[in-house]
């Protein structure tokens, strides 16, 4: 288990990370999601023992790591891999073998540990090869491998694919994934990739400001953002300001730009609201559907029609409402949907999320 | 062009003949460069890598003077040790004043700036990523600087070529150190200072040819090294 107790990191004067703490428990697989230049980075290191915090501290198993010397055992318990792939000029067993040496073991057993890693990573038979002549995806293997054949409890990653094409990425992820089970290495990731996180999270956090804003299940996260800054970077394509006017039967009435929209929530007559609804909860008509079980409808006209590679996303004006809806291409051709169609947008109560209006 | 040419023919003429004394000059002269290569690295490598990792005050003052002194006249440098190596200079106990000794003393003084320096700016390139994994992977102080040192070592072998080069091709500390004593510390370039003196311009290119195959073997054998 790793706890990280009020993390704090200034670089002259400014604050970089502020006051983060969380539990991460043993075999887990916790990502931090953010934009870039929210501190992320800066975190990772702290966690890897690379930099160290203003304030706060760092328990591995309840021990505190922070400021220990790197070749101290409980420091060798974290290991960590970087966003660009890093290798030694030397051959790809040296590469992975380093470790093991720093560790003092003896060389037969260096030797099996490689070659097992080696077949892991699928790169069996490259042991006298130049590791700087690999491609860039291979190279992530050999730093990945470098740092999983010595056996950490904790393994970080920091955006341990953003430079990788996608097949490469995959590959990494499957290792990823069959460390934390094979192993049950707990896993601290960071992202800018939501649907990586998606992919492999059993816990995300989002950072901004240095800080976590949120954190919790991916399903949470993608469904109940905690903010506006938090719904946009997620992909959220409809946010929008609302007031609420009613509450009844525990569903809240909010009026937005002229249209009524019903949402689950708790928050009290008369409060400024941002509502957040995905473009794929919503279901375009071109009549009204008396079959739909739908609580919210709203009647529009298509401002436009944007296609994204085999899906399209529909802008529909209803008074001053913009509200954007995704279908496939095959709808739109089946539909016949065009610029200036009248058309009704259906979504369910579930699918609006209510957040507070903050500035 | 004569000149040239019979400088050339003479080259050969006193390679292939094996002459005694080119032998002599040309082994001494191995001999007292590689030892101040030698003594040089053993205190320029580590110095460079501790300036490079460490961080104190005035630590880019300190490179800027380590790369001032890349330009330190061999004159001066022969001045000083001269000074310091004299018998009522802080080392004339030492006695190793007009001794091969003292030219290897004077050629380390020289040469340890650049040595220093090009270690310096060699691990200074190595990527931040590289510091990172060592430090992440557990090393300890020695680990780390040994890998840095490992992963620099292209570099670090191109400064001790560099070095060697500015050893074996100098002539102020050697003459003023060494005395140009015959069969003691007479060594290529004084020999080649020596006979230009007495006007014998083919022998003094045949010397001169003779340190650039020389130059030109330790060099070969360098990339050879870098190469594996």
């Amino acid at each position: 288990m790793i706890e990280i107790h009020n993390i704090t990191k200034a670089f002259d004067g400014n604050l970089v990370v502020t006051g983060v703490s969380e539990t991460i428990q043993k075999g887990e697989i916790f990502t931090i999601i953010g934009p870039s230049g929210q501190g992320k980075t800066t975190l990772l290191r702290i966690l890897g023992l690379l930099e160290r915090p203003t304030s706060g501290e760092v328990l591995l198993d309840g021990i505190s790591v922070t400021g220990l010397p790197a070749s101290d055992p409980n420091r060798r318990r974290i290991g960590m891999v970087f966003q660009n792939p890093v290798v030694f000029k030397d051959s790809v067993f040296h590469n992975i073998a380093i470790g093991l040496r720093y560790r003092g073991l003896p060389k037969e057993e260096i030797r099996k540990k490689v070659l097992q890693k080696l077949h892991e990573i699928g790169l069996s038979g490259y042991e006298h090869r130049n590791a700087t002549t690999l491609s860039g995806g291979e190279k992530q293997r050999v730093s990945l491998a470098r740092v999983m054949v010595t056996g950490p409890d904790v393994l970080i990653l920091d955006e341990p694919t953003a430079n990788l094409d996608p097949v490469s990425t995959e590959v990494i992820e499957d290792l990823i994934r069959y460390y934390n089970r094979v192993y049950n290495t707990t896993v601290i990731l960071s992202t800018h990739d939501m649907i990586q996180g998606q992919r492999l999270a059993d816990r995300v956090a989002v950072m901004m400001n240095g800080r976590f804003v949120q954190s919790g299940t991916i399903f949470t996260i993608f469904t109940r953002p905690c903010s506006v800054d938090v719904a946009k970077f997620i992909g959220i394509g409809n946010i929008i300001p609302g007031t609420i006017i009613r509450n009844e039967e525990g569903l809240s009435v909010i009026l937005t730009h002229g249209s009524l929209i019903h949402a689950i929530g708790t928050f009290p007559v008369g409060t400024k609201v941002k509502i957040a609804i995905r473009p794929e909860e919503i279901t375009i008509h071109t009549g009204p559907d008396r079959f739909s079980s739908a609580r919210n409808v709203i009647a529009g006209t298509i401002e436009k029609i944007m296609p994204i590679g085999i899906i399209s996303r529909v802008s529909v004006k209803s008074g001053d409402l913009i509200l954007l809806a995704q279908v496939t291409w095959q709808s739109v051709r089946e539909l016949d949907l065009r610029p200036g169609d009248r058309v009704y947008l259906s979504f369910k109560v579930p699918s609006v999320h209510i957040m507070p209006d903050e500035p | 062009m004569n000149d040239l040419l019979a400088g050339c023919e003479t080259a050969i003429r006193l390679i292939l003949t094996a002459d005694p004394e080119v032998l002599n000059i040309t082994i001494r002269t191995l001999q007292i460069t590689s030892s101040s290569v030698g003594i040089s690295a053993i205190f320029a490598i580590p110095l460079g890598a501790v300036i490079t990792f460490r961080n104190f005050y005035g630590k880019r003052l300190l490179i800027s003077i380590i790369q001032t002194l890349y330009a330190l006249p061999t004159v001066i440098v022969g001045l000083l040790c001269y000074m310091i190596l004299s018998r009522s200079g802080p080392l004339g106990e030492l006695k190793w004043l007009f001794t091969p000794y003292g030219m290897v003393f004077g050629q380390t003084i020289l040469i340890i700036p650049i040595m220093t320096g090009l270690t310096i700016a060699a691990l200074q390139g190595i990527d931040p990523g590289i510091t990172d994994t060592i430090r992440s992977l557990g090393a300890s102080h020695l680990q780390f600087l040994k890998t840095h040192l490992r992963e620099a070592r292209f570099a670090i072998m191109a400064a001790i070529i560099v070095g060697f080069s500015r050893a074996i091709s100098e002539v102020g500390t050697a003459v003023m150190i060494g005395g140009n004593i015959k069969g003691h510390t007479r060594v290529l370039t004084t020999a080649i200072s020596l006979q230009t003196s007495m006007g014998n311009f083919s022998l003094s290119l045949a010397l001169g040819i003779i340190l650039l195959a020389i130059a030109l073997i330790i060099n070969l054998f360098m990339s050879f090294l870098q190469n594996r």
